[in-house]
């Protein structure tokens, strides 16, 4: 699904080294977890992926579904199927939810050649979609995420991710700011798309998250580098002991 | 190439341009003494008057307009799928055959030359009378010209609450039309009327609409300015407000190498409330785009809400101007007063200038003002497009968030969509 070769990326202002030779394969039907301290190159692998700017690919590759990937404009990677639910979803005021997903919605169609979805059809699926996260209808009226709670934030992140129905779902350190509650409403929200086709790149400083979403492989990152790749176990190792011990191992 | 009239004071080469229209006694005194005041305030305005600091007049004063391309669209009129009765001027001159009737339960609508040809007419008493007052503390030089000069309008006078718009549809025809319109408003007390705006007029516009809003009365009011790029405008709006009165105003301006809109009103009725809304936008690429929101609010009553609500949206070297005013006299206390102008440059090369000001003589009031120039938000527009949603689709959607603010002004739903739908159609020819 994506595959991740020898990744390199300084910051485009200032030539600093972020990423120094990521590989990473996720597998279509898998959760993958990246784990690691702050300052890994987490985010920053994120934001590359996504296409944001400010960053420099200075080596290596990306394939979403074998296309090359950093050749796409966000709009594009998108399209072809790929999400990142953001750690810090943006406040968009004065456009409305509803319309900003319906945009959405149909300019990915649009893209794939694909009829656009009727306003019915959009309303009916949104509204059940909405419910099974327990968003309500009032919150799909406002403005994107103005106004939102930290947890209504990082659900309607995943309500966007289950209408846009991606292939690769990253998602962002999405238990940051979240209580027990909101963290269980937005695993379920992810457990509920694991699916065959379906590849997952969990991103998270914290074990907690991986208790909701059980990932089948867990990595490493420190340093801008994979440094170790394992089972769900590897999680709770960290969780016991901390990343000192397997960075000192590794290194 | 020297021409005589160039060699002439600017006013006098105008002047020497436009006959006087005939009319009854009365009419003649008001456009006579009109031209009196005029020339008294020293003519018309130079580009070193401290209210044309922004906006150039030159082309506004030469005795010709510069010729304007009449600018050729499939796209159904304006206001089109909303029944109202329609007034319609091809280059400043009413055209009865594409008029509807102007007979309508609730209201007396006439030709203003009809009006003036009168001895005895309601008109004679307002007719030059609110412009005359607005002249105060600043002039307005090509207002007074308009009084003294105007060709053709119409005079509305409202006693209840017509079923449908008045809509004034202002085509453009000829490349060198030189339109002076003045229209008059009355609504009588507890009457409600809503009158519509829209077209490029012709070449060179002026006009002035004076706006008589009585005790208990509404005025509602949407214009729709475009659509050609090399028309120029210079329109005034004089308002005076009774008791409980409402006068609500939105403007949307598109392309238009100059348009300098004024409005000035004053409440001198407790408890009244002015809406004032603008959204323009304008892009450079294809023709020069200057517009200019010159506003002046003054409080003369007590408990009145003014609210001013200004925003442009601009690129590829176009330029927004607003300069607003709020004056709150000594005893028109628990004034409520706001004042929101606001600029989106989608490029590095268009420009925005503001002057809000304050003047507030009362002690108890609540005014604020706010005044912002900004780009597109760079993390709004990631956002959508890591969702899907091409860049320049992203970009309308978030000129039109910018704008909302001030269309959420236009109280009905279906004159609001109407706008909507002209803003986009305007979006999708402008991509990129």
């Amino acid at each position: 699904m994506l595959e991740i070769k020898n990744l390199h990326v300084s910051l485009e202002e200032e030539d600093k080294a972020i990423l120094k030779g990521v590989d990473l394969t996720v597998e279509a039907g898998k959760v993958h977890a990246i784990m690691g301290p702050n300052g890994s190159g987490k985010s920053t692998l994120s934001y590359v992926l996504s296409g944001r700017d400010g960053y420099v690919v200075t080596d290596g590759s990306v394939a979403l579904k074998g296309e090359d990937l950093l050749e796409m404009e966000p709009e594009e990677r998108a399209a072809a199927g790929l999400f990142l639910a953001f750690q810090y979803p943006v406040e968009i005021p004065g456009v409305g939810n509803m319309t900003f997903l319906r945009t959405a919605v149909n300019a990915q169609r649009k893209a794939r050649g694909e009829a656009e979805m009727s306003a019915t059809d959009f309303l009916k699926e949104i509204r059940a979609k909405a419910k099974e996260l327990k968003i309500d209808a009032e919150m799909l009226k406002r403005p994107v995420n103005v106004g939102f709670s930290g947890g209504e934030k990082k659900r309607n992140e995943i309500l966007q991710m289950a209408m846009l129905e991606p292939a690769m779902c990253i998602l962002d350190e999405t238990d940051s700011g979240l209580d027990v509650d909101a963290m269980k409403l937005v695993a379920d929200g992810v457990n509920a798309l694991r699916s065959e086709g379906r590849g997952f790149l969990v991103i998270t400083h914290y074990q907690r998250l991986l208790n909701h979403i059980k990932p089948d492989v867990v990595h490493i990152m420190s340093d801008g580098r994979i440094v170790k790749s394992g089972g769900p176990e590897l999680a709770l190792e960290v969780e016991e002991n901390g990343y000192a011990d397997i960075l000192a191992e590794v290194a | 190439m020297a021409h005589p009239a160039q060699k002439q004071d600017p006013l006098e080469a105008r002047l020497a341009a436009h006959a006087m229209p005939e009319g009854a006694a009365w009419a003649r005194e008001a456009r006579e003494d009109a031209l009196s005041r005029l020339r008294a305030m020293g003519g018309l305005p130079g580009k070193r008057d401290e209210y044309w600091k922004f906006t150039d007049p030159t082309t506004l004063n030469l005795p010709e307009p510069p010729r304007a391309q009449c600018f050729a669209t499939d796209e159904s009129a304006p206001f089109s799928e909303i029944d109202r009765l329609r007034i319609v001027f091809v280059d400043g001159v009413f055209d009865a055959e594409a008029s509807d009737d102007l007979a309508l339960e609730g209201v007396e609508i006439e030709r203003l030359s009809d009006a003036q040809a009168r001895d005895i007419h309601w008109a004679k008493d307002a007719y030059g009378v609110l412009e005359t007052r607005g002249q105060t503390p600043v002039t307005r030089a090509h207002a007074a010209l308009n009084t003294a000069l105007a060709q053709d309008g119409v005079v509305i006078r409202v006693t209840g609450s017509p079923s449908k718009p008045i809509n004034l549809t202002y085509l453009h025809k000829s490349e060198v039309s030189d339109a002076i319109l003045h229209h008059l408003v009355k609504v009588e007390p507890g009457a409600e009327v809503t009158i519509l705006e829209n077209g490029p007029a012709a070449a060179r516009f002026s006009k002035v609409m004076e706006v008589e809003v009585a005790d208990d009365a509404r005025f509602h009011h949407v214009r729709l300015q475009g659509r050609d790029h090399e028309r120029r405008a210079v329109t005034h709006m004089f308002a005076r407000l009774g008791a409980r009165s409402s006068y609500k105003s939105f403007t949307m301006t598109v392309n238009g190498v100059l348009t300098r809109n004024e409005q000035v009103v004053e409440f001198t009725g407790n408890e009244a409330i002015a809406h004032i809304a603008g959204a323009a936008l304008g892009d450079g690429k294809d023709a020069p785009f200057h517009h200019d929101d010159t506003v002046f609010v003054t409080h003369d009553a007590t408990d009145c809400e003014s609210r001013q609500v200004f925003k442009k949206v601009v690129r590829n070297g176009a330029e927004g101007v607003f300069q607003g005013k709020i004056l709150v006299k000594k005893d028109a206390q628990r004034t409520d007063g706001y004042q929101l102008s606001q600029a989106l440059l989608l490029d590095d090369n268009a420009s925005f200038q503001a002057k809000p000001e304050l003047e507030i003589y009362a002690d108890d009031v609540q005014c604020s003002h706010g005044s912002t120039t900004g780009a597109i938000d760079e993390e709004a527009l990631f956002y959508l497009r890591s969702r899907g949603v091409p860049e320049d689709e992203a970009t309308d959607l978030l000129v039109l968030a910018f704008l909302a603010e001030a269309i959420d002004e236009i109280e009905d739903e279906s004159l609001r969509a109407d706008i909507l739908t002209r803003l986009q159609a305007w979006l999708d020819r402008h991509r990129g």
